[in-house]
């Protein structure tokens, strides 16, 4: 074959491979997406259930008609705070995993509007302000203990996460309990409640305040000096001191920025979540928001916008699991979804996971021509 | 104050060291390689679990060498994603924690009863009669390994060869050393202990698994490790400081007065835990390539 014959499939292929390498993060993101479902699947497999059949039944309750996608949308609101929290703090350069106690925290403070009364708009925006500030207040905790002491936030996180799960399981056994019933808080009034926006569903307005701080978020990172600092401080912090940047300030400020989305989180889930708009003993609508939050940041690649579709994607999950649970005679229970995304996350820190692909076919490739080239070979000797 | 109290004390704090303290031993055998795993949490709670298979299947020993071997399986897979393929080992520790937290809830619930799993009495492993009460043979483990890892890092040239792949990797790989290989067994080792040490909480210790089993401890080994300054026999002292205080808190909690509500008193091995951290750190060295992937120019 001459170069002339190759030559325009050459310039397609590269065209596309110009396209492709524009959309590479999102091309990773949808692979480690598959990859995680196939992981999945395969234990499903293992432990006797049709993952077919398991998938179909989380599809069809993920998007499979306007109740459905509105519930998706809803359970994914949460995801999109959390996600902020841990996404903002890696564009500073930390690991910040302290989004589930901050969102705990964020949840008792919204909670506590139910002690006054207010008129209803009002209401909500106080109950937004004490989540916002009580995650912030909570967060500042582990950055002051980083920025002072050195002590490494992986730790420290995870550590006020648990004693923020001990205190909030305390405030609602004692302080915010309902003298009616011992196992949840007192309730959210209507009047601080955000409005429910497709009725019949559970998706209320509190998705626009999701998307309002995730541009926010966005604005804040790259279209302003303090975005610049910050984003700059976690490339490389070397350049950035030199550069005359305040790696104290920068750290804190995300910090507190990420604790203001914790809290959100909670405020989004405990006053926009229907039915029980209270906190119930033992939290089991709170549980893990904040982990799966850090799932959700991955794969939006720890960007604001990219975080809303991941979003979307993990509530559809989470929406579609609720439903799966139920479905056939041998339905899958919902941690199966838990087990997928850890796989995601753990396909998401392979770089270049696409590449990948081609180097395991270049392999195998190598390997048939060696076999190729060896036959010829033997049979020349024999 | 009445003496068995004491003894209560003291007894129920060597058990909760165990596990501590071999994952944490685990986890400096690998961090001196330039390896740092996150992910003992979740190695903590699958060990624990296929532990409590192992041994309903074929006694407490196999229970533990099962939870040990799923341990060195994940480690394993965490070495190739950070060695070989260069990942950020953050993420791939993270990934490990999800992938525990979903996968253990949901063997629990096809187990049966959701959340809670009992192993039988005979599947446990059997306790020393001593005069300070039952305890278990792994106390002896817990206390043997941390000198023989201390010996392997000090005195052995495997030891070495581990320190110069975590402190200059291009001076290992100039020597002709597999850094990439040496930070896999590494690791792989690591895991295998923090698997022991899972198993050991199901097997040999509570007798049971929950969702919830690690209950940080995954993190406290993290902080031991911060605590020991990558020496193994440090990390056999905190690992009894912060078992000591969760003890405290389990003894407390079975005192007949009740002056302190439960959820404080819980809250007391995770805040000894960030005292102890912020009291040690500044001093402590880690090694120069910690936490980065080598790549040969």
């Amino acid at each position: 074959m001459t170069t002339t014959d190759v030559r325009p499939r050459g310039r397609w292929v590269r065209g596309v491979r110009r396209t492709l390498t524009g959309l590479h993060p999102a091309l990773e993101s949808v692979l480690a997406a598959v990859v995680g479902l196939l992981v999945g699947a395969v234990l499903m497999y293992i432990w006797g259930y049709d993952p077919w059949r398991a998938y179909w039944a989380l599809l069809r309750g993920a998007f499979g008609g306007d109740y459905e996608i509105a519930s998706s949308i809803a359970r994914g609101v949460p995801l999109i705070f959390t996600a902020l929290t841990f996404s903002i703090c890696v564009r500073a350069g930390m690991f910040n995993i302290g989004a589930e106690g901050q969102m705990y925290i964020g949840a008792a403070a919204a909670v506590c509007v139910a002690y006054f009364q207010l008129p209803a708009g009002l209401h909500l925006l106080v109950g937004i302000l004490f989540a916002a500030v009580a995650g912030a207040v909570w967060s500042l905790g582990p950055a002051l203990l980083k920025l002072t002491r050195g002590v490494s936030e992986v730790i420290s996180t995870i550590m006020f996460n648990w004693i923020s799960r001990f205190l909030v399981f305390y405030l609602v056994a004692f302080v915010l309990v309902d003298p009616r019933q011992a196992q949840r808080t007192v309730r959210i009034p209507v009047s601080a409640r955000f409005p429910i926006l497709v009725q019949g569903t559970d998706l209320s307005y509190a998705v626009f305040m999701a998307v309002a701080f995730s541009l926010l978020v966005y604005v804040v990172l790259w279209h302003t000096a303090v975005g610049y600092e910050v984003r700059a401080a976690g490339l490389t912090p070397t350049a950035a001191r030199y550069g005359g940047i305040s790696i104290k300030r920068t750290m804190l400020l995300s910090f507190a920025l990420g604790g203001v989305a914790a809290g959100l989180a909670g405020a989004a889930t405990t006053m926009g979540l229907p039915p029980t708009y209270a906190i119930i003993s033992g939290l089991p609508e709170l549980m893990n928001l904040g982990f799966d939050g850090m799932a959700v940041a991955m794969v939006g690649r720890n960007h604001p916008i990219g975080i809303l579709f991941a979003a979307l994607f993990f509530g559809g999950l989470n929406a579609g699991g609720r439903v799966m649970q139920f479905y056939g005679s041998n339905p899958v229970p919902l941690e199966m979804v838990r087990v997928v995304m850890g796989a995601i996350v753990l396909a998401m820190a392979i770089p270049e996971l696409i590449r990948l692909f081609p180097a395991l076919a270049e392999a195998g490739r190598g390997l048939a021509r060696t076999i190729a080239r060896r036959k010829p070979a033997t049979e020349e000797g024999a | 104050m009445n003496w068995s109290y004491v003894v209560d004390l003291l007894r129920i704090s060597l058990h909760a060291m165990v596990p501590i303290t071999l994952t944490a031993v685990g986890e400096i055998i690998g961090e001196t390689a330039g390896l740092f795993n996150i992910g003992l949490e979740g190695i903590l709670l699958i060990g624990a679990f296929v532990g409590a298979l192992g041994a309903k299947a074929g006694g407490p020993v196999v229970g533990l060498l099962v939870g040990m071997g799923a341990g060195m399986a994940i480690g394993l897979v965490f070495s190739i994603i950070s060695a070989y393929w260069k990942g950020t080992q953050m993420i791939a520790g993270i990934g490990i924690n999800l992938f525990a937290l979903g996968f253990v809830a949901f063997g629990l619930i096809k187990l049966g009863a959701p959340g809670f799993h009992a192993v039988p009495a005979e599947a446990q492993l059997l306790k020393l009669r001593t005069p300070m009460g039952a305890l278990s043979p792994l106390i002896l483990v817990a206390l043997v390994v941390p000198f023989l890892a201390y010996w392997f890092l000090k005195r052995t040239r495997a030891g070495l060869i581990l320190k110069a792949v975590g402190e200059n990797p291009e001076a290992a790989d100039v020597a002709g050393i597999n850094v990439n290989l040496t930070r896999l067994l590494a690791t792989t080792f690591g895991g295998a202990l923090a698997g022991l040490a899972g198993a050991y909480m199901s097997v040999a210790w509570f007798g049971s698994v929950t969702k919830e089993l690690s209950a940080g401890r995954g993190f406290i080994a993290l902080a031991t490790v911060v605590f020991s300054g990558l020496n193994p026999l440090l990390a056999l002292v905190g690992g009894f400081i912060f078992g000591f205080f969760q003890s405290l808190a389990t003894w407390i909690k079975t005192l007949p007065t009740k002056t302190i509500p439960w959820q404080f008193v819980d809250m007391l091995p995770y805040i000894v835990t960030l005292l102890v951290v912020s009291g040690v750190v500044g001093r402590v060295r880690f090694p120069k390539a910690l936490g980065v992937p080598y790549k040969r120019e």
